[in-house]
């Protein structure tokens, strides 16, 4: 993570920058937390890059020393919540968009709260595209039908892409801070 | 509160319905952990899970935390996972490695090979031993508990907390020959399935046995997965499974076999599926999403064909091992436990398995259907926990209490299972396995031993087929 300091005059124009940045960052992030909360998923996946990775792991309680290595099932080949692309993601969307997906229906009630917007230094990407890796916190409240309410925490570690003019999800590391998930489904986005 | 609870009570064998208290009732619930959770073999975990010498896995039977481990000459044991002087879990790690469990609270430490004490997990260190006891503790009585009894079956490790009750085989019956057909591997030879690494497990407001009846045969529900079905998530594109229908099915000139619920009486077990047959049906392509997997399992079904020759082979896509393991034995393929955390919430636990053998590129397209599918992200999965979770929660009223469940559907027109001991078959849409499936959970709730249990003794299976000839 880059430490920004907005009183260093020397950098006053890449601070400058930055805080742009960051501001673009934060907005993108509440219109996506907007429109998955008014439930325009479609307009949603339109977020997403082609070849977007959306990766949720296990989580493991395991001993002091071995976290980096067993605490979190691995993308690409072990079990998780969320392991896919964009395919299913749709899929996921078109199955909410029937009417009848029991899970789901009627629809629950979904606030997506961001925080903790963090932006790391660029990826070296070509010189056409413009990719930027963010951290993000997130707590996303669920109330469905009278008394179910679930509270998700966690965080996100997405790479950013600008791309036709506006940024877009292109790769997403969604970490939720429960091991046994203390939620019957996951029908929602995060 | 009853006078007494006799569980046979509650179910009407004849009627074929059953009280909705089973569901809900805390007596109920707290007579089933004794009764049931502490006398059935459970399903506790999986060989490949922990390869090496002193690997362990934290698992579950009934409500309680159990320890798998694996000593250094390969043996694995399953103790009860709490410090036996002063209850703290000796192990609070979900897995990971250890000679030597050392309990947080006053460091009473066990050795899992029995090192330096009398048997596995036995007491090997206690803090101030000499001048706190005074040489009054005897160590070789205070180790860790094991269970009774411990099997493992090709690979699926399954433990019992009663000396008394029958071998695990015996107990299998000849549902002994589905579990084959998901543990084996897909071109006939026995056994050599893997866990794909990380269980799920996760939280669901339902009473356990909704999974375990959804699985023992409910082919009714198809209904609520219509959703599913419509978007396809399916191996080869259309529906959530590979399903020949049509011009595709009309190729085929060795059919699948008699395809329909099957069912064992006298053990509680059961499963949707094919009976026993001696020819391999005519391949059908799957997963042709994704050509490398199909062209793998089109080589797979040649070795399959020869490696099984005219031996007995048999299929299925869903069934139940009395009373909490369940599995998906083709497409997705898992073993699940329906853990009872009280009579209103169950903790799911879902292992994912695959052929060791079979190529990593295989594993991953098997290993993103199986996720696209099943547990709580399961495009699938998600509709049943919403029925289960809304079922439970209605078993519970006052007024809907007074109306039992029906569970009428194709009583009366069981058959005798050709080529399977002790067993019923249904070809079409029926209720028979939900039906004896809590015929025998009554009969591990009111039977005082394992005496009265062993499935020889029971005359379930002929009397379905007495009631059928009326």
């Amino acid at each position: 993570m880059s430490r920004i300091s907005f009183t260093d005059s020397t950098s006053r124009e890449h601070a400058l920058d930055a805080l742009l940045l960051q501001r673009e960052i934060e907005a993108f992030y509440y219109l996506e937390a907007q429109l998955l909360d008014e439930r325009r998923f479609e307009e949603w996946l339109d977020l997403l890059t082609e070849d977007i990775s959306y990766f949720m792991p296990l989580r493991r309680n395991v001993k002091y020393g071995q976290h980096a290595e067993f605490e979190n099932t691995r993308q690409g080949v072990d079990a998780a919540w969320f392991d896919e692309g964009k395919h299913t993601l749709a899929q996921r969307v078109a199955q909410l968009a029937t009417g009848i997906h029991w899970a789901e229906e009627p629809l629950s009630r979904v606030r997506h709260l961001i925080t903790n917007v963090q932006i790391g230094d660029k990826t070296d990407t070509p010189a056409d595209s413009k990719e930027v890796e963010v951290s993000s916190h997130f707590m996303v409240y669920r109330n469905r039908v009278v008394d179910e309410t679930d509270i998700f925490v966690g965080k996100r570690t997405d790479t950013l892409r600008f791309e036709d003019d506006h940024w877009k999800v292109a790769k997403r590391l969604i970490l939720l801070d429960q091991s046994t998930l203390l939620a019957k489904n996951l029908t929602i986005f995060f | 509160m009853r006078e007494s609870l006799i569980a046979t009570d509650l179910i009407d064998g004849d009627g074929g319905t059953i009280a909705r208290d089973i569901f809900v009732d805390e007596e109920i619930y707290k007579r089933e952990i004794k009764q049931v959770f502490g006398r059935a073999w459970l399903l506790v975990g999986h060989e490949s899970q922990i390869p090496k010498p002193y690997d362990y896995f934290t698992s579950r039977m009934g409500e309680e935390s159990v320890i798998m481990t694996r000593d250094k000459t390969g043996k694995i044991h399953v103790f009860l996972n709490t410090c036996p002087h002063r209850g703290m879990k000796v192990c609070r790690y979900d897995q990971g490695n250890a000679r030597v469990f050392t309990c947080p609270y006053h460091a009473w430490s066990f050795s899992v090979d029995g090192n330096l004490t009398t048997a596995p997990g036995g007491l090997v260190g206690v803090p101030h031993y000499k001048k706190a006891y005074r040489g009054g503790l005897d160590k070789s009585q205070w180790g860790l508990v094991p269970v009774a009894q411990l099997v493992n079956y090709k690979g699926s490790i399954w433990a019992n907390w009663d000396k008394d009750a029958v071998d695990f085989e015996t107990y299998l019956g000849d549902m002994k020959f589905y579990l084959d057909s998901v543990l084996d591997q897909r071109d006939g030879s026995p056994g050599g399935s893997e866990v794909i690494g990380g269980i799920q497990k996760w939280k669901v407001p339902s009473n356990w046995k909704f999974g375990a009846e959804n699985f023992i045969g409910d082919i009714y529900h198809i209904t609520s997965h219509r959703s599913v079905d419509m978007v396809s998530i399916g191996p080869s594109g259309a529906g959530r499974r590979d399903v020949l229908k049509g011009d595709k099915a009309a190729k085929i000139v060795i059919p699948p076999p008699a395809f329909g619920s099957i069912g064992f009486p006298n053990h509680g077990h059961g499963c949707i599926g094919a009976l026993p047959h001696y020819e391999e049906p005519d391949y059908a392509p799957s997963f042709t999403l994704t050509p490398i997997v199909e062209e793998y399992y089109k080589e797979v079904y040649h070795r399959r064909v020869e490696n099984l020759g005219k031996r007995a082979r048999g299929l299925a896509p869903v069934g139940t091992i009395f009373p909490n393991c369940s599995f998906h034995g083709m497409q997705p393929r898992a073993l699940f436990t329906w853990h009872p955390n009280g009579p209103q919430e169950m903790e799911m636990w879902k292992w994912y398995l695959v052929d060791a053998d079979a190529p990593d590129e295989v594993k991953n397209v098997l290993r993103q259907y199986y996720l696209r599918y099943a547990g709580p992200a399961g495009l699938t999965e998600q509709d049943d926990m919403e029925n289960w979770n809304y079922a439970t929660a209605a078993s519970s009223g006052a007024r809907a209490g007074l109306y039992p469940y029906n569970y009428q559907m194709g009583q009366g027109f069981e058959s005798d299972a050709r080529d399977l001991e002790n067993a019923i078959f249904t070809s079409a849409v029926t209720e028979q396995n939900q039906r004896l499936f809590y015929n025998r959970w009554a009969e591990f709730m009111d039977a005082d031993s394992w005496d009265a249990l062993h499935p020889k003794n029971s005359a379930n299976h002929a009397d379905i087929l007495a009631r059928c000839q009326q």
